[in-house]
């Protein structure tokens, strides 16, 4: 079964990105195809790669990494969320003249019309967030 | 059709709006503080009591664990499920509705 799954709260808020992550974990161990893992609202501060926590904490951020790598994941930040929090890919560092960009590996920075296309080709469309 | 609750029923109304819209046949999962919802010995007991009536319930196992809740203390009826039931439970219902 095809899923898509969409992540509307930050890293190490309440509990929505670590239940995001388990499911797409389980689905994927499961067989099913996750088509895409779209980052909303507070959501896109999942995908910075400056992410520091504690040694003995769970690195959120990198760990959605790993699963992207070795599943071949699409995971999606929204443009606009991701302007009005800081979160910059090489394309928008260039259009917007800033000095650095922290776009996380295996995420990249695309439209809301990803959700809807994701919402549309997949058999469910799960929500994690506030 | 498949509903998530996230949020304890003390923090949030959406267990309350779940349960007065969630149609009979429907399945009701609680996940996050959404488990607290469950607690037998708790205000929300008689709402849960009358979702079980005609639709299921369950809790996600790892929630509950790490609030230290104990199966014993949830309302009879509810069924637990780890992550790999909360898969299928979204495989079986065609649509998932997350109550945010």
């Amino acid at each position: 079964m095809k899923f898509a799954v969409l992540v509307n709260e930050g890293p190490y808020t309440h509990q929505a990105s670590d239940s995001a992550f388990n499911f797409t974990q389980a689905a994927l161990e499961q067989g099913h195809q996750v088509i895409r893992v779209f980052f909303y609202h507070d959501g896109v501060n999942n995908g910075t790669r400056l992410t520091t926590p504690p040694q003995d904490d769970r690195h959120i951020t990198n760990r959605w990494s790993q699963l992207a790598q070795e599943h071949d994941l699409d995971l999606v930040v929204c443009v606009a969320a991701a302007q009005r929090r800081g979160i910059v890919d090489e394309d928008e560092q260039k259009r917007h003249n800033k000095d650095v960009n922290n776009i996380a590996d295996g995420f990249r920075i695309s439209g809301l019309g990803q959700l809807i296309e994701a919402g549309i080709q997949a058999d469910r469309l799960v929500t994690f967030g506030d | 059709m498949l509903h998530i609750v996230n949020k304890s029923p003390f923090e949030k109304n959406s267990l309350e709006s779940c349960a007065r819209l969630s149609k009979s046949g429907s399945c009701i999962l609680l996940i996050e503080d959404g488990v607290y919802g469950a607690l037998v010995d708790s205000e929300t007991n008689e709402m849960i009591q009358s979702c079980l009536r005609d639709r299921s319930v369950y809790v996600l196992g790892e929630d509950i664990q790490a609030r230290g809740i104990q199966r014993e203390q949830l309302v009879m009826g509810i069924e637990v499920v780890d992550y790999a039931g909360f898969v299928k439970l979204t495989v079986e219902h065609d649509k998932v509705q997350s109550w945010l």
